[in-house]
């Protein structure tokens, strides 16, 4: 059993939320540690502190490694390493973007002024002309915009 | 380190997160358009999260009850809530004034708070600190709205609101006997220094806003030793209503 098998068995795990999207790609597994073949310690961390689908991701977590034959699964959910966007995938972004959500810009996470959301590139046509309704969309993680360009309303993935 | 000094001020900064989480949520379906529906409720999620984590911390390094049962199995008296978040949502120019005032101060506290020496406190609030920024922009985008931008009608009523909410907001900063321990010891920076940036802070945006700082006033204390305002004992008969018929409910 490698650390890479591992990874490869969590693409599986999909957030109950955005279901194009996996736990992986999302950059929620913070560290896979492989004891044995028999034991396998994943560290996951919540997109947001209160995010309410963290439990069922967790439990998913531990089921898929188990599927690999992991007789002893130990699955931890810290803040060791806090989640924030500039940890999604390319292949993550894309999924957001296959998903109708526009994927967060990289940002230095020191120095993240909410202005950026102003400028966020639509997901149906690619304009920048677009509008921030409201910080806050139907979950946690997304925000509300409109595009100028192709007049319609769409939701991003707020940098955090 | 001073485990009663520590415990004190985790659980007073839970229970006004969680206090203040059900205010909140007292908007979901009630909001004036429907993305302020959503923004409360979102906020009101956002600091569930924040008292349920705090809780966590409690019951891990300092053996006090796991977080379901500090939430919902409690006496009124033996909250430690200030009166600032009980009070009801009332009209929407007092809720946003207050998610205003809240929120600078989460955000000057949780800002500070990454540098605590107790180190699962310092990660917490690398994670709290980026959501903190959404709800002060959003708090701080209506402030201005209806102050600066927006009509006499809409800037007298947030400056009354402001009024109305300013000397209970002060005493979300009440100071505890424990609380030099703390200091000493670089877990917190203490409640005069967190209020004096939270007044700068605040100050910014009310300019923004065209509205007036109130000054000269005695903070609304008596939370921290579980003296409440009539407001918490009913606003708890209904956020416990559950777990009183059944504590081991899951949903």
């Amino acid at each position: 059993m490698t650390r890479q098998e591992v990874l490869s068995a969590l693409q599986s795990v999909r957030d109950p939320e955005i279901p194009t999207i996996s736990v992986v790609d999302m950059g929620i597994i913070t560290d896979v540690e492989v004891e044995s073949d028999a034991h396998v310690r994943v560290t996951m961390t919540p997109t947001f502190v209160g995010c309410p689908a963290i439990d069922v991701m967790r439990s998913d977590v531990e089921a898929a490694v188990r599927a690999l034959g992991v007789e002893q699964v130990e699955v931890a959910v810290t803040f060791d390493v806090p989640w924030t966007t500039n940890r999604l995938t390319d292949r993550g972004r894309a999924a957001l973007l296959e998903h109708g959500l526009a994927p967060p810009e990289q940002f230095d996470t020191l120095t993240l002024e909410l202005e950026v959301l102003n400028n966020v590139a639509c997901p149906y046509c690619g304009s920048r002309k677009t509008t921030l309704k409201s910080p806050f969309g139907p979950t946690l993680c997304r925000s509300l915009h409109y595009c100028n360009e192709c007049r319609q309303a769409f939701e991003g993935f707020k940098p955090v | 380190m001073n485990q009663d000094a520590v415990k004190d001020l985790l659980v007073r900064m839970a229970d006004d997160v969680l206090i203040l989480a059900h205010r909140h949520s007292e908007w979901t379906g009630l909001g004036p358009v429907l993305e302020e529906d959503i923004a409360f409720s979102s906020v009101a999620q956002d600091k569930l999260g924040h008292a349920q984590a705090l809780y966590a911390i409690l019951h891990e390094h300092f053996g006090m009850p796991d977080p379901d049962v500090m939430a919902f199995g409690r006496a009124e008296a033996d909250m430690r809530s200030c009166h600032f978040v009980e009070l009801p949502n009332a009209e929407y120019d007092f809720s946003l004034v207050r998610h205003l005032l809240f929120d600078a101060s989460e955000y000057v506290r949780w800002s500070a708070l990454r540098e605590s020496s107790f180190e699962p406190l310092a990660k917490l609030a690398h994670k709290i600190h980026g959501e903190l920024k959404y709800h002060l922009y959003h708090a701080q985008t209506w402030i201005v709205q209806l102050g600066s931008q927006g009509s006499e009608e809409s800037k007298a009523r947030m400056q009354s609101a402001l009024n109305a909410a300013w000397p209970y907001a002060l005493g979300l900063f009440e100071s505890r006997s424990g609380d030099a321990d703390l200091v000493a010891s670089g877990f917190f920076p203490g409640e005069d220094a967190l209020r004096a940036e939270w007044e700068v802070l605040v100050q910014g945006i009310l300019e923004k806003s065209s509205l007036t700082m109130p000054h000269d006033h005695a903070a609304v204390l008596g939370g921290r030793d579980g003296y409440h305002s009539e407001f918490l004992a009913p606003l708890l008969v209904e956020m416990t209503e559950v777990y009183r018929i059944d504590p081991s409910a899951t949903w």
